[in-house]
């Protein structure tokens, strides 16, 4: 027996580089391979203070989608679906990417009325949308419970068809092998401790591992990004909570789409290995500590058992939680800031995995170009004081 | 779940509470630029450490009262005045 080869390097860092990515996860890799695939980009590394996608990329329910409601957001969520939908191929590696449908059920008037405008909206933007009633909902999704005794009956639902589903550790380590192969340093065990600022420009970082003088360097730390950046002194509208998932035992196939509910506050898929996924909403208080309160559980279990009572008698195999930074319009930070050459891409708060490979995209075009990709220019830091928000809570609040 | 010590109550259950975000934020005076003001509405401290919070014992006395919190370890202590 001989160990198979190694996905990536594991070199040790260099004096410098063109470009340092902070954060080994989804969105770091994605965006280190998009800058050497898009832009030629190569002489970058990208430094990962534990182990590669061992943050939110290990810990989140892999939901993808692009069924969000304003204009900016539908443009780049679908731009990260249209992604998707070739990603595999192109880093020529199964990431089993299932698109089996997303429903968003509706259980009141209120959910009605926003679930058909929002129909209505992505279809004027190019994203597959239909409204289904109870019967159809029942028809495309079996086992949940749509009768009119239900405490929250189900009165109808979005069904985005190309929605669905990718294995998240395999969506990792396909985007770091590529990456490597281009030439990409991915450094792990390497915490970036601090900033070295010029004349209001980035020098160079300081990590446990050493100084790294850098070209440019980008934040891709998703709930740790407030702690990074009040180290190059930037205050950053963004509050980092735990969002907590679970998992079931072990099933046969039971549930062959995603169901999300914001009313009932859960959202549920069968991974393909079996096991029930389930995510509901952030813990209330701020916290960096990757856990949360066994009451939000609870809550989320009883969701699932008002939409699903044939889950009655599953058991939960095992709960944890990851840091999300919560943006104050539910939508991202992506761009520049008031540091030059410092670039940030965060607050995608409890939704960031589906936008993996678009959040790469953009944010690798707009750090080459050292100007905001037109699909990330709507989500400058800017709009908190413009007051341009793009407000997703609606199609955010609880599940994304 | 986290044990708050309600200045009324005494210690009650975190799901008797409701969250409220940073304590001590001052409304600003005088003449407001838009980045201020912005600062003021939108931008909280985060930080990875002690941190001053407000909660609101929404299910018992209804209380708002100001403690310290470890935003790691969630250990809990009355905020210094």
């Amino acid at each position: 027996m001989t160990h198979p080869d190694f996905l990536w390097r594991n070199p040790d860092p260099k004096p410098a580089y063109d470009v340092i990515i902070v954060g080994g996860g989804g969105h770091g890799l994605a965006t280190a391979y998009y800058l050497a695939r898009n832009h030629g980009i190569t002489d970058v590394a990208v430094l990962e203070r534990g182990w590669l996608a061992g943050g939110n990329m290990a810990r989140n329910t892999t939901v993808i989608r692009s069924n969000y409601l304003w204009d900016e957001s539908a443009a780049i969520y679908e731009h990260s679906l249209k992604l998707w939908e070739g990603l595999g191929a192109e880093l020529d590696h199964d990431l089993l990417f299932s698109q089996r449908g997303v429903l968003n059920l509706a259980h009141n008037q209120g959910d009605v009325r926003e679930g058909r405008r929002r129909v209505n909206a992505n279809r004027l933007n190019g994203v597959d949308a239909e409204w289904l009633d109870p019967d159809e909902v029942k028809k495309f999704c079996p086992i949940v419970n749509v009768s009119g005794d239900a405490r929250y009956p189900v009165m109808g639902a979005t069904l985005q068809r190309r929605g669905g589903i990718a294995k998240h550790d395999h969506v990792a380590w396909a985007l770091a092998r590529r990456a490597d192969a281009y030439g990409v340093d991915l450094i792990q065990g390497c915490e970036v401790t601090g900033f070295e600022i010029e004349h209001g420009r980035v020098a160079a970082v300081r990590t446990s591992r050493g100084r790294i003088a850098a070209g440019k360097v980008a934040l891709a730390a998703a709930g740790h990004t407030s702690v990074l950046a009040e180290r190059a002194g930037i205050r950053l509208p963004l509050q980092s909570h735990p969002l907590q998932a679970l998992v079931s035992e072990l099933l046969e196939p039971v549930l062959g789409c995603v169901v999300m509910s914001n009313a009932v506050h859960v959202y549920v898929s069968q991974a393909h290995k079996g096991e029930l996924v389930m995510g509901a909403g952030i813990d209330a208080y701020t916290s960096y500590g990757q856990r949360g309160g066994v009451h939000v559980i609870e809550a989320q279990m009883a969701a699932a058992l008002e939409l699903f009572p044939i889950f009655s008698r599953v058991r939960v195999l095992r709960t944890w939680a990851g840091i999300v930074d919560v943006s104050p319009d539910a939508s991202p930070i992506i761009g520049r800031t008031p540091v030059d050459g410092l670039y940030v891409n965060a607050g995608w708060g409890t939704g960031g995995f589906k936008a993996t490979p678009g959040a790469g995209w953009v944010y690798a075009d707009t750090i080459a170009h050292e100007r905001p990709h037109p699909l990330a220019e709507p989500f400058a830091l800017d709009r908190f004081s413009t007051g341009a928000l793009i407000d997703e809570h609606g199609a955010a609040a609880v599940a994304h | 779940m986290l044990l708050l010590d309600c200045p009324h109550c005494g210690p009650r259950d975190e799901n008797e509470f409701h969250y409220g975000g940073q304590a001590g934020v001052p409304y600003p005076q005088g003449e407001t630029s838009d980045a201020e003001w912005a600062a003021y509405v939108f931008v909280r401290d985060n930080p990875k450490g002690w941190f001053h919070e407000r909660w609101f014992h929404v299910h018992g006395c209804r209380t708002w009262f100001t403690v310290e919190r470890h935003t790691v370890t969630h250990e809990v202590r009355k905020a210094p005045r």
